[in-house]
């Protein structure tokens, strides 16, 4: 467990977003500390990427608020974003850009400029082993690739809060390899939320789980607390549980 | 207005990445040299000036502009990468300016590009080119003002074509504020509404330029015309971002 005495990086307070009757996140509440993996998994629909939006201040939630490092996101949403890496779903970049000049335009709009920018570029191409394709355009790259031009956007300015969904959809087993040994170097001095579908994503990288369903946080724990929760021991099986509640009995036999 | 300039950069480039650069160029002075000289009577009027170039140019940018703008954040919207865009530390109205402005570059460098128009009238006789330039001032304020509607226009839906026929809809309606047809119809019914009408009218303003006045009252004018859009703009932004 992290050092409880860290303050929190990452601090949602009763955030809901309704889409007209709809709620799609139902006053979620957690915080993240510095050292902290948290594995936010959910069914599709659930409200992960709205929370995650929410959280990047893309989103203006209908009640509460976040706060990145102290700064809320909707009132202070600038300096909230400066000191924030975020991977939005499905990695969307500029397709007729070449990775460095994209790596480039970010890094600018971050404030690096002359041997800084160098660097950094090339650090985080570096991360993300992008070396290969640095000056195709990428709209011409797989979508494994295109996945890690957008997280070496996120990791560029060596943000302490990552917030990075579904950053391994799309990859390859040793891309995924890759992509949690980065996480798990990166984790002792960040506060990470990932959303995984794969959930030995969430044993091999996450220090925390909250599973959310309906919009809401249905558990909140280690993950090896999580896999005591159901008989079989396996993290399928309590998201199963969790997550469709009533037809677990008759899917266990 | 560090961060600005390097998205109206970056847009910039975007445009002569792909062939939209090329093509709008292209089409642009063939469509505004052919009406130049076949519809305005260019030679035959045996004038040195460059009246019949800025009659039509109000009316080819409001075909054309559109196009430009059109693709400013339906696309963004559409690639999501207004997600990234607008998660960056830049706030919504940096992301505006920065767009249009890009557009605007755009515009003046295609406009740049109608020079050999100024080198013939000067090879063929001794224009006034105080009036010119006043007329290429003015028509660069006529397309930062149909740019201004255009982006606006984009933000409204995330499909192009809706975006493009709104703008050129919307541009038309405020180039032809002031004319008879419109302030007649508006007078007889509501009044008030035809002075209004007279008063925002694109065109009209635009014709003082022509004729060489530069005058203060035009240029707030403009200022203010594109300041409300690149505003409205902002608005619609954050309102319709996530859809």
């Amino acid at each position: 467990m992290p050092s409880v005495n860290d303050a929190a990086l990452i601090e949602i307070d009763g955030l809901t977003k309704k889409f007209g009757r709809f709620t799609a996140v139902d006053t979620v509440s957690f915080r993240v500390a510095k050292g902290e993996v948290l594995g936010f998994l959910g069914p599709n629909g659930a409200g992960k990427s709205t929370t995650m939006r929410m959280l990047a201040g893309f989103m203006t939630p209908t009640a509460g608020t976040a706060r990145i490092c102290g700064h809320d996101v909707q009132t202070d949403g600038v300096a909230a974003r400066r000191l924030l890496g975020f991977l939005p779903e499905g990695a969307p970049t500029y397709p007729e850009m070449s990775v460095t000049g994209f790596l480039a335009f970010c890094a600018k709009i971050r404030g690096f400029s002359g041997r800084d920018l160098e660097t950094r570029i090339q650090t985080a191409i570096e991360r993300t082993q992008l070396q290969g394709v640095r000056l195709q355009p990428v709209e011409t790259l797989s979508k494994g690739f295109k996945r890690r031009v957008g997280l070496a956007q996120a990791l560029l300015h060596d943000p302490p809060v990552l917030v990075l969904d579904e950053p391994t959809d799309g990859l390859d087993p040793n891309q995924k390899f890759e992509v949690r040994k980065l996480i798990r170097e990166m984790a002792p001095e960040k506060a990470i939320v990932i959303s995984t579908h794969i959930l030995e994503e969430v044993d091999s990288v996450c220090t925390r789980a909250i599973i959310i369903a309906g919009g809401r946080v249905v558990a909140d724990a280690t993950p090896a607390e999580l896999e005591r929760r159901h008989p079989s021991g396996k993290l399928d099986d309590v998201f199963r549980q969790l997550t469709l509640p009533g037809q677990t009995s008759k899917d266990a036999a | 207005m560090r961060a600005i300039w390097i998205i109206a950069e970056r847009e910039l480039a975007a445009y002569f990445a792909t062939p939209v650069a090329t093509v709008f160029i292209v089409i642009f002075l063939v469509l505004q040299g052919s009406m130049t000289f076949n519809l305005g009577n260019f030679f035959d009027r045996g004038q040195a000036d460059l009246s019949p170039f800025f009659t039509f140019i109000p009316w080819v940018f409001l075909l054309l502009v559109p196009a430009i703008t059109m693709r400013l954040w339906a696309e963004e919207r559409r690639q999501g990468t207004i997600e990234l865009l607008l998660t960056l530390p830049i706030t919504q109205g940096q992301a505006v300016v920065g767009k249009f402005l890009a557009a605007w570059a755009f515009c003046a460098i295609a406009l740049a590009l109608t020079f050999p128009f100024v080198i013939t009238v000067n090879v063929l006789g001794q224009p006034d080119n105080g009036v010119i330039a006043a007329g290429y001032l003015g028509a660069l304020l006529v397309a930062g003002a149909f740019l201004a509607i255009g982006s606006a226009a984009s933000a409204v839906t995330r499909n192009q074509v809706i975006a493009f026929v709104l703008a050129v809809a919307l541009c038309f309606v405020f180039a032809v504020a002031s004319y008879p047809l419109v302030t007649e119809f508006l007078s007889r019914n509501t009044p008030i509404l035809a002075e209004v009408a007279r008063r925002i009218a694109v065109l009209d303003r635009y014709q003082a330029f022509t004729r060489g006045i530069i005058s203060a009252r035009d240029l707030v004018f403009f200022a203010t015309f594109i300041g409300f859009f690149l505003f409205l703009n902002t608005v619609l932004v954050d309102q319709r971002k996530t859809d």
